[in-house]
């Protein structure tokens, strides 16, 4: 039962094949002898088992939608009323929120049952989970590789089939590098889709919520009822309500994939170039048309990436001062003493080093050199990705340059660490919706991820060409030995 | 343009983080690196290009002007670290 996708679980909860409180059931056993993987920060079984059992009641009422009794798992980024939010920060230890974050809200209104919180690199800083106050998180397909990161717990638990959906986040490629490291399908909608009210924040201008599913069917299914207008978040957009799975059996005949050569370049290892260049071959078997496209400037977005999003974290974090609520030093001194300690014991390095660096480019004398500098050519780069759309109906490459590394490989070098999503940040400073999904295997058995994005408000098409492809495939099917037992 | 551990000391303040002697030495190194990346920027041409502050461009949305009920005071309150009465404590800044 734990195999089963999120589509053939809804529709076996209403076929009462099997009830919701059984499932919850399964995956909460699932989770706790999954222990070593780290993936789950916080786990109330009186609370998710209470939320499967009225689930049923809705079920045996016939007020059902697809995805009623189905168990999910929140990145621990997004508030919660019942589970701990922590952002994997020591700063908001046992923090417990008075709400919920819009997301959850939807996706508890659809009926489905929340398994718990996910670890994550601390406030979705890091692409390898080790940056976790809480600890690392193991990748299923090899435990001395990394997850990937920051939504590296909701990857690992997909992966490893203690969960059928987990919602993620991604500023510069937060769901896609951790969702090709750990063999699962994700993907980030449009920025503006997903509400960021109760999504802990990060860089404003850049954090988008998405989902980690098996398939490209579950993730268009969870879109339907997590994605949409909400008043309580200013750059949420408003449009109406679209069905995201209506195109999944979409024709690829003379589909143009545009191919950017920036992304095939150098830093590009063989293994990956290898099963990506396989998947396009694949598309071409299916009808689709490969152009090539360029995105010059591309390889900008990581200094740009790492001018705006420091610069918004550290106006973001900012807000935690040990006064009103996170972490409070117990050392005596006066107000500033009091703030400044607290802030220096509550963070982490990663964190301290983004809020320092984006304190610098916003002080006086640096904001016009830097700042500014930065969002012109974010525009630069969001351009290029038009113009290449005038020749491609959707973008194809790696997600990363790599399979996932070893624990300890970058983590004392920042820079390498950053230089991990030269692939997935043009796509998040441009705002488009992009994903990753499995593609086969690279050094050492561990999985490759393929990139597919389209323009804005494009999913429905973008997830239409990854079902295609993974109704010609089983990659997305390739269980971890974790997965089995 | 290279930073100087004085440059390093002076931001954490302006960020109210502590840094002793030693971790402003190690992140001195690491920031430094993290600009030498930043600077790739400097030579690129933007002449003309207008600053991209959001992905959808256009004017923040604005709720209609109308008194809300506010959340409730006990639930907001329930994390803060000491509290008294109904108000934050913070240490004393006035004698």
């Amino acid at each position: 039962m734990f195999e089963k996708s999120v589509a053939e679980l809804g529709r076996a909860l209403i076929a009462r094949e099997v009830s919701a409180v059984e499932l919850a059931r399964l995956f909460l056993e699932r989770i706790e002898s999954h222990g070593h993987l780290n993936a789950f920060r916080d786990v109330r079984p009186e609370v998710t088992l209470s939320q499967a059992r009225a689930a049923d009641v809705r079920i045996a009422k016939g007020d059902v939608t697809p995805l009623t009794g189905v168990p999910i798992a929140h990145k621990d980024i997004f508030v919660t009323r019942d589970f701990y939010s922590t952002a994997s920060s020591r700063i908001l230890e046992n923090y417990m929120s008075p709400f919920d974050a819009t997301i959850v809200e939807k996706l508890g209104d659809a009926g489905m049952v929340s398994l718990g919180k996910l670890n994550c690199d601390e406030f979705a800083m890091g692409s390898s989970n080790e940056n976790s106050y809480y600890g690392k998180v193991l990748n299923p397909w090899d435990k001395s590789a990394v997850p990937g990161g920051s939504s590296g717990g909701s990857a690992a638990a997909v992966a490893a089939r203690i969960t059928p959906a987990a919602t993620a986040t991604d500023t510069g490629g937060s769901i896609r590098e951790p969702a090709a490291f750990s063999g699962v399908t994700g993907i980030k909608p449009t920025y503006g889709r997903a509400s960021r009210w109760g999504m802990i924040a990060f860089a404003s201008s850049l954090d988008q919520a998405g989902i980690m599913t098996r398939s490209a069917e579950d993730a268009a299914l969870v879109f339907n009822a997590m994605l949409g207008f909400d008043s309580k978040d200013s750059t949420s957009v408003d449009r109406v309500a679209e069905d995201y799975t209506r195109s999944l059996n979409l024709n690829l005949e003379g589909m143009r994939i545009g191919v950017p050569k920036e992304f095939f370049g150098e830093g590009l290892q063989a293994d990956v170039e290898k099963a990506v260049r396989e998947a396009l071959a694949e598309y071409v078997k299916l009808g689709a048309r490969l152009v090539d496209i360029s995105l010059p400037n591309a390889a900008l977005g990581i200094p740009v990436y790492y001018v705006i999003a420091p610069a918004e974290c550290s106006s973001n974090l900012s807000r935690f001062d040990g006064v009103r609520y996170g972490h409070r030093t117990t050392h005596n001194g006066d107000l500033i003493d009091m703030i400044k300690k607290s802030r220096s014991e509550g963070f982490g390095p990663e964190p301290k080093r983004r809020i320092l660096i984006g304190t610098y480019v916003l002080s006086h004398g640096y904001y016009d050199a830097y700042y500014i500098q930065a969002q012109k050519v974010r525009r630069i780069i969001a351009d290029e990705f038009q113009r290449a759309f005038r020749e491609c109906d959707l973008i194809a490459g790696p997600v990363t340059t790599s399979v996932a590394f070893g624990f300890g490989e970058k983590a004392a070098d920042p820079v390498s660490m950053y230089l991990s999503d030269l692939y997935t940040i043009p796509g998040s400073l441009a705002g488009i919706p992009g994903m990753s999904i499995p593609c086969g295997f690279g050094a050492k058995n561990r999985p490759v991820g393929l990139q597919l994005m389209a323009n804005y408000f494009d999913e429905a098409r973008l997830l239409g060409a990854a079902h295609r492809y993974q109704q010609a495939t089983d990659w997305h099917l390739r269980a971890p030995p974790a997965a089995k037992k | 343009m290279a930073l100087t551990l004085s440059d390093v000391k002076r931001i954490a303040h302006l960020a109210r983080i502590e840094v002793t002697d030693a971790e402003a030495g190690q992140a001195l190194g690491q920031l430094n690196d993290i600009f030498k990346l930043i600077e790739q920027l400097q030579s690129v041409d933007t002449t003309g290009i207008e600053p991209m502050s959001h992905p959808l461009g256009g004017s923040q949305r604005l709720r209609e002007d109308r008194a809300d009920t506010p959340e409730n005071r006990d639930a907001n309150m329930m994390n803060a670290p000491k509290q008294q009465d109904g108000f934050f404590l913070v240490p004393k800044v006035i004698e």
